[in-house]
């Protein structure tokens, strides 16, 4: 319709003074959404390349235990390999304190609104907290199984942790994540006794999503498992 | 909802994208695949605040959802599988491909 004189084609009786025709013009993009993103993300990863530095972006729902793991992990490769961590949450800096004098650097990103991390964040405190020696990176998310999927932080390898207090089928019901990740580390193996977990059917879950995910069982408490994990964690560090 | 912070990149993409003799962006073609992570109805009540202000502020949306496509290693055959799994939908080998189904881009748009 007509703004002008609210005339349509059809009824077009009158002659105009004013233009009909709205010039559109159409502009060809084929421009990804996350290119600003992944720009960010493959600066990081080839910063982390050039220093033979191994980064693991570890992602799970809040609560299954990725501070733990991470303090227990640091206290286990100590005197072995030169970890560095950066932790993200909303708000506070308690999980920085909590891994503080473990040997490895550590720094807090607080993303206030965010719902995790970006590559951009990451990439401006990468500088501040590897060191020369660093070998492998922990990159603890903000707890959230959804957003944190979508955003490539320049990482090697995604471990996504799931806790035995979880569904056995959070993997079918948060496939995005689960279909990213090489790694799944299932968290609180402490706790089975008390549930009624199937540990049969979480794997089975698992590998539905991701037929080749390696799956490891941990508890961070009692340590069990911990030897796979580490074990893990020391192959990659060997790989460079 | 990381939804919101995708519609405000994809502004200052597109702003970027125009000339200053534009005036709108009138509408915005968007391909979003099934596993790309993205939520479509989060998306669209995301975009009128990432638009506020600008000059996409009036822009349609038309979303184009993209299946999951793998090519199977095994058999060579391009297929659709069932949602989630990437698993072939003729043999069944995991050893897949993902083609397509994690995109999430825009194709094209309208400006006057």
């Amino acid at each position: 319709m007509c703004e002008e004189c609210g005339c349509t084609p059809k009824d077009h009786h009158h002659d105009h003074e004013h233009d009909h025709e709205k010039t559109t013009r159409t502009v060809n993009l084929e421009q990804s959404v996350l290119e600003r993103n992944d720009q960010f993300a493959q600066a990081n990863r080839q910063w982390l390349k050039e220093r033979n530095i191994t980064a693991l972006n570890m992602i799970s729902s809040p609560g299954s235990g990725k501070t733990t793991l991470l303090e227990k992990t640091l206290d286990a490769l100590r005197h072995e390999i030169a970890c560095a961590v950066i932790a993200g949450d909303q708000q506070t800096d308690n999980d920085a304190r909590r891994l503080a004098g473990k040997g490895a650097p550590v720094s807090q990103i607080e993303t206030r609104d965010a719902c995790h991390l970006d590559a951009q964040r990451v990439g401006h405190i990468l500088a501040e907290t590897a060191t020369p020696q660093t070998k492998l990176l922990f990159i603890e998310n903000v707890g959230n199984l959804v957003c944190p999927a979508a955003f490539d932080l320049g990482e090697d390898i995604k471990v996504a942790l799931l806790s035995v207090t979880e569904g056995e089928d959070k993997p079918l019901k948060y496939p995005t994540l689960f279909s990213l990740a090489p790694v799944v580390v299932v968290t609180k193996i402490d706790l089975m006794p008390y549930l009624d977990w199937d540990i049969e059917a979480c794997r089975d879950a698992i590998l539905k999503i991701r037929p080749d995910a390696k799956i490891i069982e941990v508890s961070a408490k009692n340590g069990r498992g911990m030897d796979a994990w580490i074990g893990y964690l020391k192959q990659l560090a060997a790989e460079d | 909802m990381h939804e919101l912070s995708l519609a405000i990149d994809m502004v200052a993409q597109l702003e970027k994208a125009l000339s200053d003799d534009d005036s709108a962006i009138e509408q915005i073609h968007l391909l979003v695949g099934v596993i790309s992570g993205v939520e479509i109805d989060s998306f669209k009540f995301a975009f009128p605040a990432a638009a506020h202000g600008t000059r996409a502020k009036d822009a349609e949306l038309v979303i184009e959802q993209v299946p999951m496509v793998v090519k199977c290693r095994a058999c060579g055959r391009e297929t659709r599988p069932g949602k989630p799994a990437a698993i072939c939908g003729k043999c069944a080998s995991i050893d897949v491909e993902i083609i397509s189904g994690r995109e999430f881009v825009v194709k094209s748009m309208e400006v006057s």
